[in-house]
């Protein structure tokens, strides 16, 4: 029988660590998945509890740990062909659906709404037998920068619990920062893995384009949306990468590519002879000095260690927000249009007035979507509509263009990329909450490797203060050309052990958070 | 700053099929106005002399193009599984409001909330 404090040691260890405690029997998966949701009971519900899932599957997850145990008791060739992950419990971003478990995507348009079948990642997840302990919270159709947006309630950043955890992908970050999760699912559009990854001290990835399927993530922007991995370190995410990666046939944008060894280029941790390139437009106004003080110090520890750090120039990225926020809202307000009220999700009839199908689909989907919603498909309506579609969706394609020939440039002097991901630390919960624009400058940092479909990783890189005094996370990116997620990996990887040279790895600093049990 | 006034908003809220009230009309009209106004920097980059010559459009990052499959039947969903979650049906089908205008003019006191549920009348 494990006690308190041992479970707080469990779920303490990293995902790999956890993988190997499994495979040599020191402690089995029903143990490890009970220790996550005794946490989970402790620390996420309550007025100032973290809010991090919407739903919690207590009796699937340990039913799937069971499973897993009996298999590696009984031995023989079943146990030796288990995924090397198996019965290590992780949570899934409620915008990926799921049988058996609701999927809201954080909107009330799908509330009480049940996937009849599950996404490729949930698939993948599920054959190599990790427990799901539930889904995470996330802006309201992954539309925002801190997990604010959401029908379910904020979620709250363990770091502190009166910051933002970052958005979308709020939900799954904050889980993983605070050991209710040691894996994670989430999804990137404009920089919704890493930008949480960032502000609350975890590590995130935006995958190639196309090299994880997309099959039953709800699609928000089809062009730009990528499903990746969420983790405190970047072996782990880079091992979860792994298992969800690879070509499939249910979804047309994905890569019939091989899945290169993403946890061996973790392992790697060589920048020696390693390129750098810093990328002179994704620093100085409108980054906090904090920021750029730690984004310094990453630099000098790289360089120490044998990297080449270059400066390079991105000429066009002044106008990649605004390319961004012309084609996310149009293509979302094209795949919102399937919310009808007629096939699935909520139908609200007026309470007034003749009963048609116009004036029903009105009030489903006035009562359904929230703000900042209707927001961006009243701003995609406008950008798609006759007279101005050249003007701004058609300028919008060619920026992206020039995006693409900025990187292109780039990477022929440079391996890898670099630059904060997040130009703040973590912010006040509702300071943004009533100034679009603000919220959306979040994600300038991140919104280019969407745009050019390129991978992008974010790893912690200390602490930072910022105006008010509060030290919080910050967050180091790294880009690599397209299907060289291998290269973030090594990069990150390498990043990561000279700044725990000595120290404490970030993720283990966090303060301890107060029981919200009764 | 850009010229987008309530009417346009209640013009693109049709387009879109969202109901919207007085005050959301005007709220957005302003928010949309600031946003339009940031992003138009956009079309003035493409259109300066900055950007010489013809770009081309990129509307997707991979250079896939038509991807097929074999024509075969896959996995496929019972009638059953379809309407699981259908705010309403009726013998295996999805069941709407009324689709044509016209019969809104009969006015609500004749269809009232039957219209939503099953035909008892």
């Amino acid at each position: 029988m494990i006690d308190v404090a041992d479970n707080a040691e469990l779920i303490r260890l990293t995902a790999a660590e956890m993988a190997a405690k499994l495979r040599a029997g020191e402690i089995t998966s029903v143990e490890l998945t009970q220790a996550h949701l005794d946490r989970i009971e402790a620390v996420d519900g309550g007025e100032k509890g973290l809010n991090a899932y919407i739903h919690v599957s207590g009796e699937e997850a340990l039913a799937t740990a069971a499973e897993v145990d009996a298999i590696r008791s009984a031995g023989g060739a079943e146990a030796e062909a288990l995924h090397p992950l198996a019965g290590v419990p992780i949570a899934v971003k409620d915008l990926i659906v799921t049988t058996g478990q609701p999927t809201t995507a954080g909107s009330k348009m799908l509330e009480g709404w049940m996937s009849p079948y599950d996404a490729t990642v949930v698939e993948k997840i599920r054959t190599a037998k990790l427990p799901i302990l539930g889904k995470t919270n996330l802006d309201e159709f992954a539309m925002g920068s801190s997990t604010e947006h959401s029908a379910y309630g904020v979620t709250r950043n363990p770091w502190n619990i009166e910051r933002i955890p970052g958005g979308s992908g709020g939900g799954s970050a904050a889980a993983v920062a605070a050991f209710e999760a040691p894996l994670a699912l989430g999804t990137d559009t404009g920089g919704s893995i890493r930008q949480p990854g960032a502000v609350t001290g975890t590590v995130g990835t935006k995958p190639t384009y196309g090299s994880v399927s997309r099959y039953g993530a709800i699609a928000m922007a089809s062009s730009l949306d990528q499903i990746g991995p969420v983790a405190r370190t970047t072996e782990d995410a880079a091992l979860l990468h792994e298992l969800i990666a690879g070509h499939d046939p249910k979804d047309s944008t994905s890569l019939p590519d091989e899945v290169p060894a993403f946890g061996e280029a973790s392992r790697n941790q060589s920048v020696e002879g390693l390129r750098i390139g810093v990328i002179r437009q994704l620093q100085g106004e409108g980054y906090q000095s904090g920021v750029l003080a730690r984004f310094q110090e990453s630099l000098d520890a790289l360089k120490a260690a044998g990297a080449e750090i270059v400066e390079v120039d991105c000429t066009s990225f002044e106008y990649a927000l605004g390319a961004y926020y012309l084609i996310m809202p149009s293509e979302a307000s094209s795949n919102l249009a399937r919310f009808d009220g007629v096939r699935y999700g909520t139908r609200v009839t007026p309470e007034e007035g003749p009963l048609t199908i116009e004036r029903v689909m009105g009030a489903t989907r006035a009562a359904g979507f929230g703000e900042e919603v209707k927001r961006r498909i009243i701003l995609g309506t406008y950008a798609l509509s006759a007279g101005y579609y050249d003007a701004y969706y058609g300028s919008a394609q060619k920026v992206r263009t020039l995006i693409q020939r900025d990187f292109d440039a780039a990477f022929e002097t440079a391996d890898v990329l670099i630059s904060p991901t997040s130009p703040v630390v973590a912010f006040p919960l509702g300071e943004k909450l009533d100034d679009p624009l603000a919220m959306y400058l979040n994600d300038v940092a991140t919104i280019p490797a969407n745009l050019a479909g390129i991978p992008g990783i974010s790893v912690p890189g200390g602490l930072a203060a910022d105006e008010s005094g509060a030290e919080l996370p910050v967050g180091i990116q790294f880009l690599a050309p397209a299907r060289e997620d291998a290269r973030v990996y090594q990069a990150a990887g390498a990043l990561e052990k000279l700044l725990n040279d000595g120290s404490q790895p970030l993720w283990a600093q966090i303060p301890e958070l107060e029981s919200q049990e009764a | 700053m850009s010229d987008i006034s309530r009417a346009d908003v209640e013009h693109l809220a049709k387009l879109a099929h969202i109901s919207m009230t007085e005050h959301e009309l005007e709220k957005m009209a302003g928010e949309l106005a600031v946003i339009v106004d940031s992003v138009k920097t956009v079309a003035d980059a493409v259109s300066s002399a900055a950007v010489s010559g013809d770009v081309p459009a990129t509307s997707h990052p991979l250079p896939l193009t038509n991807v097929f499959r074999e024509d075969v039947v896959g996995e496929v969903f019972t009638a059953e599984q379809s309407l699981s979650n259908a705010p309403d049906a009726e013998d295996g089908r999805f069941k709407v409001p009324a689709i044509l205008d016209e019969e809104s003019e009969q006015g609500p006191a004749l269809r009232g909330p039957a219209a939503g549920e099953g035909s008892e009348r």
